[in-house]
């Protein structure tokens, strides 16, 4: 498993160069490769569907328990499945379609770096690495968004999807962490074990309001939900990978994976049901007053990830049935409908569902596949829609809580009839229109995808056995926490489920013929959009631009004098408050002996750096600080650390140096201070200065762990196989940290290299 | 500046302190130096020919560019660090060998000495970055 996710992202890095010199046939390339990963799913199938899993782990480094863990499972299996096979599709179908787009190969190249987090993400057994590939999806969902990058409103769908998405992260992360302290384990399996004691927890409500947060921002659901319709600025087999069959599904799956544990609870169903409910209806009527394809599928996304919020909510055996037959459903005609939209605009050159009719002619295949991906999506019979959607009927016909979920239900199936009229059929019957290009069946690249995925629908449904069974049961018992097995039928007899769902197929198809009326009807939401949650988004982004003005106007004023003071004041109150707080003055047994020499020495630092303050010139100032420095330096020397005092010197010496060579540079030498910022800044350097002093008197004094000193002369030798224990633990026992301050002197290093190279041409011209 | 007394110093003594950086540097695992200090003093003799004759002529002396010093610095420390990694340990686990070198004798060799170049050539890398930069401001 962890192996398919590097293939991936290996072939990701390669993407441009495999495709510069491939060409054409790339698409079909890196297809096949990941057709060849769907089936190692599919055979890894009959033994997770039988109850087993397949699982993988690596420790990285065991006392913080540090690794990666990957496992299979029916829920897993079922997003892998999605992810790798309607990938493939996708592929294949890009080649086609963006097949003279400059930047086809960065193209890829993003799309499988999105295969491989979205694949990592479903496969993680580990809370980290789960999270770590969230973000990676969030990210490279950014980069696809934008991918038109010249282009304004997609850079700004591009950033709005990353900051909502990116906000639930946050919400994400710290929800993860208190469920894994609440669980008392960071693997996913085992906090899925302790689900009882989670939900005791007292940290049960803020994790449970955290991870919530974060799979409704990515899942889009209300009043997330705005970020989905604005994504369509992306290419089409990005809306139809990333924005309907798999990463929006995201949300959903993290919630089905912890059912287990945080489901179950009053606050669990009453939030999920009825945000669920409720986004699956507004999605609905949203799709139904939009012209463009795409954005009406993007809303009609957002209602099904409502529907499958809603069963998650809901919880009984029945309602996760319903939730892994519908997700099944949602990925098969969804993806397929997009793909269509993509071939109709490619074809013929226009997206808007009012400038399209009787394309059915010219485009005879494609009007097949979009007319039985419609049907799956208004659930007629014997498309796999209509199992999912009797299902879902029934599970909230079942519940007494719930009397108004079975209306939102029923309304929710209704309007999604109705969308699924107006993009699936309609530009394809009727009188034709006069296309900006002569409409056309595409190639077999481009019908691939949605012909599959249409077909894969009717299969589905017809002969549910065949594999729809195990699969739905296998998502079934993932979200449960215990095994079930369920075989699903088209007909159920005349249940009271059958009368709503065909009330609300009959109700949708009316609306569909009325379609031009109801838009005009619903004109007025339009003026309601200024109180909606998209507002809210840029009001917030506003507030935030002017907090942080506000704030870096005064915490960054360039003045370095209140920048040292604020460090300084700070410092000092904390260690000084944690002195007192620790009543650690009263472990001072005093200073000790003092040596004329030292005293000598001390004398002449203080001398040395009181000077400093009061020279009348830079060079006076440098030289100062120089007695200083050289003072200290002999100090080391003094009490037997050679190693610090070579290095001191040096440093020393390239400071003077360093000043030589601004020296010229600056301005004249004036004082800029008057005398009560002087004494404020006396006190400050005292009493700091005071507060230090009593901080080495109290650290000689206290010992709270057994000193590492003695270990370290011990092994220097036989270990480090050095005499030189400063060296040794510098470059082997404590490397690590050395490793990271030689990076940080890098960065620092390439700091003011920029600083002083690249000033921007704005700052005037008096640079050499 | 244009001193013949500190150009004639500085072209003489500028191989001197290379010589003892590097004595430093090499010593440095049982004798006080070490990378840091080797490294700092070598950027010091670079420094003061720069200032004594200028940025460019320095930058001739030196060959190639400092940035390119301090990638490879950063670049030999991270790849001493995965020697242990390759031979199955944790990450910078160190690795000894011994060999014996003409001229020199019998010497122990392992990944923390290739480590300390490391930390050498960056040191070098990151004070010459900055010294060239206000030099030639």
């Amino acid at each position: 498993m962890l192996q398919s996710v590097l293939l991936i992202l290996g072939l990701s890095a390669l993407a441009p160069w495999v495709h510069r010199l491939v060409g054409r046939g790339s698409g079909w390339l890196f297809g096949a490769a990941a057709a060849g990963l769907c089936g190692y799913f599919v055979s890894r199938a009959g033994l997770v569907l039988s109850g087993g899993s397949v699982e993988q782990g690596w420790t990285w480094i065991e006392a913080l328990g540090a690794g990666i863990s990957f496992r299979l499972d029916g829920l897993s299996l079922v997003f892998a499945l999605l992810v790798t096979g309607v990938g493939a599709l996708i592929l294949v179908y890009t080649g086609a379609y963006m097949r003279d787009h400059p930047r086809l190969g960065s193209f890829y190249s993003t799309l499988l770096l999105f295969m491989a987090s979205m694949l990592g993400l479903v496969l993680a057994d580990n809370v980290v690495s789960l999270f770590v590939f969230w973000e990676l999806t969030s990210v490279s969902s950014f980069l696809l968004i934008g991918f038109e990058r010249q282009r304004e409103s997609a850079r700004r769908a591009a950033m709005q999807a990353l900051l909502v998405t990116g906000l639930g992260g946050m919400a994400l992360l710290g929800g993860l962490v208190m469920l894994a302290m609440a669980a008392g384990s960071w693997e996913l399996r085992e906090i899925v074990e302790a689900g009882d004691a989670v939900r005791a927890h007292p940290l049960y409500l803020p994790a449970f309001a955290l991870v919530t947060l974060g799979a409704f921002t990515k899942s889009a659901q209300f009043p997330f939900h705005f970020w989905l319709p604005n994504a369509m600025e992306a290419p089409t087999p990005v809306s139809a990978y990333l924005h309907s069959s798999t990463m929006v599904k995201a949300g959903v799956y993290l919630l089905a994976r912890l059912a287990p544990a945080l489901g179950g609870t009053e606050v669990w169903l009453n939030t999920l049901a009825w945000v669920g409910g409720g986004t699956f209806v507004l999605g609905a009527l949203l799709a139904t007053r939009e012209l463009e394809m795409k954005r009406i599928l993007a809303y009609t996304t957002v209602s099904g990830l409502g529907a499958l919020v809603m069963m998650l909510g809901i919880g009984t055996e029945e309602a996760a049935l319903a939730m892994g037959a519908f997700l099944i459903t949602h990925a098969l005609y969804k993806g397929s409908l997009f793909l269509v939209a993509g071939a109709v605009d490619y074809s013929a050159g226009e997206k808007k569902v009012d400038r399209l009719g009787g394309l059915g002619r010219a485009m005879p295949l494609t009007a097949v596949f979009a007319a039985l991906a419609a049907l799956s999506m208004a659930g007629v019979p014997p498309m796999i829609g209509f199992i999912a959607k009797e299902l879902v009927l029934e599970s909230t016909l079942h519940d007494p809580g719930l009397r108004l979920g079975v209306v939102l239900a029923a309304v929710g199936a209704a309007l999604t009839v109705t969308a699924a009229g107006i993009v699936g059929v309609g530009p394809f019957i009727g009188r034709a229109r006069e296309t900006p290009r002569k409409a056309r069946d595409p190639g077999i690249a481009i019908l691939l995808g949605p012909g599959l995925l249409a077909a894969l629908g009717l299969l589905c449904g017809v002969a549910p056995a065949l594999f729809t069974d195990g699969l739905v049961s296998g998502v079934a018992s993932s979200t449960l926490g215990e095994p079930v097995s369920k075989h699903l039928h088209l007909w159920h007899g005349f249940t009271p489920a059958l009368a709503v769902s065909a009330a609300a197929l009959a109700a949708g198809v009316v609306l569909w013929l009325l379609a031009t009326p109801w838009r005009r009807a619903l004109a007025p939401i339009k003026s309601l959009a200024r109180f909606g949650p998209e507002r809210g988004y840029t009001a917030g982004l506003g507030v935030l631009n002017v907090t942080a003005s506000a704030l870096t106007e005064v915490i960054q004023n360039g003045r370095l004098r209140r920048y040292s003071a604020v460090v300084i004041v700070f410092t000092g109150i904390l260690v000084g408050a944690a002195l007192v707080e620790l009543g650690a003055l009263r472990g001072i047994t005093g200073i000790g002996e003092v040596y004329a020499l030292d005293a000598a020495l001390c004398a002449m630092i203080v001398v040395g750096a009181m000077a400093a303050t009061r020279a009348k010139g830079r060079l006076g100032a440098v030289a100062a600080l120089g007695i200083v420095g050289y003072g200290v330096t002999v100090i080391y020397v003094l009490y037997g650390a050679p190693d610090l005092a070579l290095t001191l010197v040096s440093v020393e010496t390239l400071t003077v140096i360093l000043f030589v060579l601004v020296l010229y540079h600056l301005p004249r030498f004036a004082i800029y201070t008057n005398k009560a910022a002087r004494a404020r800044d006396l006190v400050i350097a005292v009493v700091f200065g005071a507060i230090m002093t009593l901080v080495t008197l109290v650290a000689a004094d206290t010992q709270i762990a057994p000193t590492i000193s003695g270990w370290f002369v011990e092994n220097s030798v036989p270990k480090g196989k050095g005499h030189n224990i400063v060296n040794v633990i510098l470059v082997d026992f404590r490397a690590l940290d050395t490793l990271g301050e030689i990076t940080a002197l890098s960065v620092s290093a390439l700091g003011v290299y920029a600083l002083l190279k690249l000033r921007p041409a704005t700052s005037g011209g008096n640079e050499a | 500046m244009n001193s013949i007394i500190l150009r004639t110093t500085a072209r003489l003594i500028l191989p001197l302190l290379l010589l003892f950086s590097i004595l430093l540097l090499l010593l440095g695992h049982n004798q006080p130096g070490g990378g840091f200090a080797g490294g700092l003093l070598a950027a010091a003799a670079y420094a003061l020919y720069a200032m004594a004759y200028d940025g460019p002529s320095a930058r001739r002396l030196l060959r190639v560019s400092p940035g390119a010093l301090l990638g490879l610095g950063l670049a030999i420390a991270l790849l001493s660090g995965l020697v242990g990694v390759f031979m199955g340990q944790e990450f910078l686990r160190s690795a000894w060998t011994e060999a014996d070198l003409p001229l020199v004798g019998h010497v122990k060799l392992g990944t923390p000495m290739l480590f300390d170049l490391g930390v050498y050539f960056t040191v070098v890398g990151v004070t010459l970055m900055m010294i060239f930069a206000m030099r030639e401001e």
